[in-house]
């Protein structure tokens, strides 16, 4: 099989309760992150992922599409997916001032009675509310 | 786009036994989609009659804008346990696929041929199980149908065998374009490689639809025991169990559920059918009761 060496190989972990595309979007954002992947550099083809993967071509093109949305990457008919933009830093200086606005919130559930888990659990269904609410 | 597989109130009784009850059904073009149910729910036969081996005692169904004719060259099928003729060679195979089909694809016949390795002068009878399914596969790949339809495809086969012939399968799928229904009591294999699902209990559907909307629709909530009579508009319930100061439910609900006194979780497709299935048995019902004494 072709598979080049210079591009990315997916995975998909079943377990994770994440859906298939998502894995795939994360997986290209991550490499963006970390460097792994550049600009200009070629993702593999829907052919080339499905047959080492083993699924769907429409998850493979969903996640493309949406990467292609996010600006990440740009298709060229006929010659493929490119990366047109790293990620590298890009949310680095951010986390600080986020961090302490969550440290505040943090202090002000904890000042309203509220114990560990039950934060836990509020976060994690505001966080799923908001993502499906944005989906 | 058109149907792939349009049913309307399909029913095939085999004496006073239905083996399909009602089955309404429409299935876009371009799809991959999963067929799941216990054994006898209707999986085979609703397979046969898409292929026009079985005709229908009631109801109407339609299979690429027409009515199935057996022999199609635009419906592919493997059978169960994926037969193949033991005595012929490999590219025997090939030549009578060459010979009975028009549009016998040579070139993609011998390409994944020599891609799953198999050896042209190999008895098919001497096949492993893995091999064998390749053969079928290939044997009704080349056929260059618009559908291709494979009953229980990858259940004798062990997990790496099961693993390419899934990737062969998909590969298929991204280059040929075509549209794929395939039973399996594997759900999470059909995670992967689906994303179209029909769950069939007891003849008749349960749910059909694309495996994302019913990802991003089904929840479980669990709370304090209550009458689930009324969950609101735009929620169905699938399932339920209850002890005498706890309920559990599988909901079906388009909008998000924000409700402080539900803790809400995520379903995976396997805990969706699962949930589908015993929630139609009538067994959560029977827990109901046994609570309310």
């Amino acid at each position: 099989m072709e598979w080049g060496g210079e591009v990315i190989e997916f995975h998909l972990d079943a377990r994770s309760g994440v859906a298939p595309y998502m894995q795939l979007i994360r997986q290209v954002r991550h490499a963006l992150r970390l460097g792994v992947l550049n600009e200009g550099d070629k993702l593999p083809t829907v052919k080339e992922v499905v047959a080492r993967v083993a699924i769907n071509p429409n998850t493979v093109s969903k996640a493309y599409r949406e990467l292609e949305y996010e600006g990440l990457v740009t298709a060229r008919p006929g010659l493929g997916t490119f990366v047109t933009r790293t990620l590298v830093g890009d949310s680095l200086s951010k986390h600080e001032p986020l961090r302490q606005g969550l440290a505040r919130w943090l202090t002000e559930a904890r000042e309203a009675g509220l114990d560990d888990e039950s934060i836990e659990a509020l976060f994690l269904s505001s966080f799923r509310a908001f993502s499906e609410a944005r989906a | 786009m058109t149907s792939a597989l349009i049913t309307d109130c399909l029913t095939k009784r085999y004496g006073r036994r239905s083996a399909l009850k009602d089955c309404t059904l429409d299935i876009p073009a371009g799809h991959v989609v999963g067929l799941v149910g216990p054994n006898g729910a209707g999986k085979s036969t609703l397979l046969q009659l898409a292929c026009g081996l079985l005709d229908p005692t009631a109801g109407r169904i339609e299979v690429l804008g027409a009515q199935p004719v057996s022999g199609s060259p635009r419906v592919g099928f493997v059978a169960q346990d994926t037969p193949v003729y033991a005595g012929l060679t490999v590219a025997d195979h090939l030549r009578m696929g060459a010979h009975l089909n028009p549009s016998w694809d040579g070139a993609l016949a011998e390409r994944r041929i020599a891609q799953v390795g198999l050896d042209p002068a190999q008895k098919a009878g001497k096949l492993s199980g893995g091999q064998r399914a390749q053969l079928a596969l290939t044997v009704a790949a080349a056929k260059r149908p618009n559908l291709l339809l494979l009953d229980e495809p990858v259940a004798a086969l062990d997990p790496l065998a099961r693993r390419n012939f899934l990737q062969g399968l998909m590969e298929l799928a991204a280059e040929q374009g075509m549209s794929i229904v395939m039973s399996s009591h594997l759900v999470a294999d059909l995670e992967r490689v689906c994303d179209h699902l029909i769950v069939l209990v007891a003849s008749r559907v349960r749910v059909a639809g694309d495996v994302d909307d019913l990802l991003a629709t089904h929840h479980r909530l669990v709370g304090r025991r209550r009458d689930t009579t009324d969950l609101g508009a735009g929620r169905a319930l699938v399932e339920q169990s209850h002890t005498e100061v706890q309920s559990t439910l599988v909901v079906r609900s388009t909008a998000p559920i924000v409700d402080p006194s539900w803790q809400v979780d995520r379903l995976d497709l396997e805990d969706i059918v699962l949930a589908y299935m015993s929630g139609a048995t009538g067994d959560g019902a029977g827990r109901v009761l046994e609570g309310q004494r």
